[in-house]
């Protein structure tokens, strides 16, 4: 009896999972890329992701390459992402404007529990689902595999940022050569949002960064000037256009292309994962935490949200090497990071934060205190990670 | 010359073996510090070690050290398994440290190198410098971890006092560790570890240095001076009065809750003295207010510093010969119905305060068996008598039950979890 109904279960269930694919095939409009497609799974999930949904044909497919097809019906700029264990990300598709359709194809060689998001307005945790990937593909498990693994995923998603980091520098580059001051003062924190995800990276190009984000009182060589996103702050803040702004965001956006360009072919280690994770923490604790960093719009907990986002993505690449290593540190990370989370989250104001000058001297102290907490256990993940 | 050389043969053999002994006794905890002793030749075989186990915590009758860094810790969860987890590290750490170790074996540069080292080394090479570590625990403590029917009933919310001008960043906490040493380095380096172990469940809510003792415990130390040029504790108690030690310091079975017994009661006041005002101030007056000269620290009606205070004495004027709003004779055991308190506070200064004055004082700290009958009405009968006052500015305060000490194989406060 029991026999007969978990059979008859289970071919229901692929049927269904058919079904749905076929529906979500025939409602494209435009077909998945055939390139990236995975025919094993019958054709790419479709996700219909909406400023307060974020609809999905299948809630499961098997292991190996999964594709996604994400049309934004929304009115914001969406994100989408699929999440493993700890919030690693395991695929994401970032910067898609309302009425686009954007592909996305992620390797999953594991069986199990995941998390689908989407992020209208491109903040928070997102719209999120189960995802349950069953079977496991083939595939070699060592500890360097899974090491190779996570600093090609690393790498992956400083690829995303800067796709992303570059169009929305562009637009507010143009808000600023057109004087839209408001236009420009939101577009700000958006951009400085991708930025800061990936800061260790920018700042590893030591001729780069103080061009594009240096502050106003640096030593500088005699003859350069104050320039980068932060001029470009203090000017819609607190000076108001100059003659030399246009020429300073031009400068911004070369600089940008320049990164661009060279952080293409990075290619990073385990432990520059783990350090890069730890650096922006230190961000956070050293430069955040005090309104250092955006003096002149007080939008650091933007930056805030970033460097934790890219601290997160870091770690969460390393995760399955931790969880080798170390099963206790990883639920300890988690823990720690939903409590910075969960704070930062009290300061949001629509897509974005309130101001830095709202917090109070016991705001501040208490979000110290989760940064102090976060940090000490990011910190052994380097010695975790090659141990 | 022959007997001289066999003399020598005799006490180094008489040395050797002494160590020998002190490495038995301290355990293994101890034993590379006490080897190290042994070798050399005229280095004392004691290196400063103060046992961290035993029947009341140390740091409490300790003969008090140079020199402090004291620390209140907030809670940062209200999970009592993982403040007990805490505990347990924090006692395996402590001990380490108190011995003149590192937090770990190997700990500042022998582990992983690619990993922050988990001791921060800079007491590398300093001697254990008398160490010691004190665990209290605040009311709060209690009603964070839902453990409120735990609390002592003498662990109270202190009243306010006349002329308090208590800063809620210097006062109160969940828990505190007062690390006492004869090393500034040695302290700091076992705060410094112990927050660090402590960071995602504790977090500093506020901490003070101290320079140098203003009291005396033991018989067998000088009484110092505090920052005003007197002589400070003169009538103390010392470690070598057990007895008036059981009755004043040492919570006693059938005081309050069982796991508190052994332990005590630590009063913290960071007091402000008014430096540049004092200064001003002329001998005579100096001398009036505390009651005692100030070379030698006599009473106003006796001759040594160790002689009684005779309240009654009246001078050639006819008047008391220490005064009626005298520091000592407000704070006399005499004049509070017996009771008495161990003071164990220290100097600070803590540069200045931007209007170009010392931000200096005395970080008040006494170990008492219950605060609410000995600590309380003797800062009331001072913050509303004590001419002293006029020169003083309470501005921080906290009151921390200190568990028994830690017996073989146990934690810190496991007698409250258990």
């Amino acid at each position: 009896m029991s026999r007969t109904t978990r059979r008859s279960a289970a071919v229901l269930l692929t049927a269904g999972t058919a079904a749905l694919v076929l529906a979500g095939c025939t409602s494209t409009a435009q077909p998945a890329a055939p390139s990236g497609g995975d025919a094993a799974a019958g054709g790419p999930i479709t996700v219909n992701a909406t400023d307060a949904a974020c609809e999905i044909s299948s809630a499961e497919a098997p292991a190996g390459n999964i594709s996604f097809s994400i049309k934004n019906s929304g009115t914001k700029v969406t994100e989408f992402y699929l999440y493993g264990t700890g919030d690693r990300i395991m695929g994401e598709i970032e910067n898609i404007g309302p009425g686009l359709s954007r592909n996305l194809i992620v390797e999953v060689p594991d069986g199990g529990a995941y998390t689908t998001a989407c992020k209208p307005g491109m903040i928070g945790d997102g719209i999120r689902n189960a995802f349950t990937v069953t079977g496991t593909a083939a595939r070699s498990v060592d500890t360097n595999a899974r090491l190779a693994e996570a600093t090609a995923g690393y790498k992956r998603y400083v690829g995303s940022q800067i796709e992303a980091l570059v169009p929305k520098t562009q637009e507010f580059v143009d808000a600023v050569k057109a004087g839209k001051v408001e236009e420009a003062k939101a577009l700000f924190p958006v951009s400085r949002t991708y930025w800061e995800r990936i800061e260790p990276v920018a700042e590893s190009f030591g001729d780069l960064d103080p061009k594009m984000d240096g502050r106003e009182d640096d030593e500088r060589e005699q003859g350069v000037g104050f320039t980068g996103f932060h001029r470009l702050e203090k000017d819609l803040w607190a000076d108001g256009l100059q003659p030399d702004s246009a020429a300073v965001a031009d400068q911004l956006m070369v600089d940008m292309k320049d990164l661009q360009t060279r952080v293409a072919p990075l290619e990073f280690t385990p432990v520059q994962l783990a350090n890069g994770a730890k650096e922006l923490l230190d961000e956070v604790a050293t430069g955040k935490i005090e309104g250092e960093e955006d003096r002149y719009s007080h939008t650091d907990l933007w930056d805030f949200k970033g460097n934790l986002d890219g601290s997160q993505g870091a770690v969460a690449a390393l995760r399955p090497v931790i969880d080798e290593k170390d099963p206790q540190l990883g639920p300890t990370l988690d823990q720690r990071f939903a409590a910075v989370d969960a704070l930062l989250d009290e300061y949001r104001e629509g897509d974005g934060y309130k101001s830095y000058l709202t917090l109070t001297e016991d705001d501040k102290k208490a979000m110290a205190a989760a940064v102090d907490a976060l940090g000490e256990p990011i910190s052994q993940v380097a010695g975790v990670v090659t141990s | 010359m022959a007997s001289a050389g066999s003399g020598g043969g005799f006490s180094r053999r008489r040395l050797f073996g002494f160590a020998g002994a002190g490495v038995a006794l301290a355990g293994a905890g101890a034993g590379i510090g006490y080897a190290a002793g042994a070798a050399g030749s005229d280095e004392p075989a004691h290196d400063g070690v103060v046992p961290f186990r035993g029947q009341h915590q140390a740091g409490i009758v300790t003969p008090a050290q140079d020199r402090m860094h004291f620390v209140a810790l907030d809670l940062t969860t209200t999970d009592r398994a993982e403040v007990q987890r805490l505990f347990q590290k924090w006692t395996a750490a402590a001990e380490r440290m108190t011995a003149g170790l590192e937090t770990s074996e190997n700990g500042a540069v022998g582990l992983n190198p690619l990993s922050p080292p988990a001791d921060t080394g800079e007491a590398l090479g300093l001697p254990a410098a008398s160490l010691t570590l004190t665990l209290g625990l605040g009311a709060s403590f209690f009603d964070k971890l839902g453990m409120a029917g735990k609390r002592p009933p003498a662990l109270i919310d202190l009243p306010s006092f006349t002329g308090d001008r208590l800063d809620p960043n210097r006062s109160g906490g969940d828990l505190c560790i007062q690390a006492c040493s004869d090393d500034p380095q040695v302290g700091v380096h076992a705060i410094r570890n112990l927050v660090r172990i402590g960071f995602g469940t504790t977090a500093v809510r506020w901490s003070q240095l101290g320079f140098g003792r203003t009291s005396s415990t033991s018989t067998a130390q000088a009484t110092p001076r505090n920052l005003f040029g007197f002589k400070d504790g003169t009538n103390n108690l010392k470690a070598e009065e057990p007895q008036e030690i059981d009755q004043h310091v040492w919570v006693e079975a059938g005081d309050g809750p069982a796991w508190m017994t052994d332990g005590s009661y630590l009063v913290a006041r960071r007091i402000r003295m008014h430096i540049e005002t004092w200064d001003r101030t002329s001998l005579e007056e100096q001398e009036a207010i505390v009651g005692r000269t100030k070379r030698e620290g006599n009473p106003l009606s006796g001759q040594k510093e160790f002689d009684l205070a005779d309240l009654r004495a009246k001078g050639a004027d006819g008047q008391p010969a220490i005064a009626m709003n005298a520091h000592i004779r407000l704070a006399s055991s005499e004049s509070l119905n017996g009771v008495k308190i161990l003071r164990r506070g220290y100097n600070f200064v803590d540069g200045s305060d931007g209007n170009g004055h010392l931000d200096a004082g005395l970080f008040f700290v006494a170990f008492v068996r219950n605060p609410e009958t000995q600590f309380v009405p003797m800062q009331r009968a001072l913050a509303k008598k004590d001419k002293m006052m006029e020169y003083l500015e309470h501005n921080g305060s906290a009151l921390f039950a200190c568990p028994p000490g830690v017996g073989d194989g146990e934690y810190w406060a496991q007698s409250l979890f258990s």
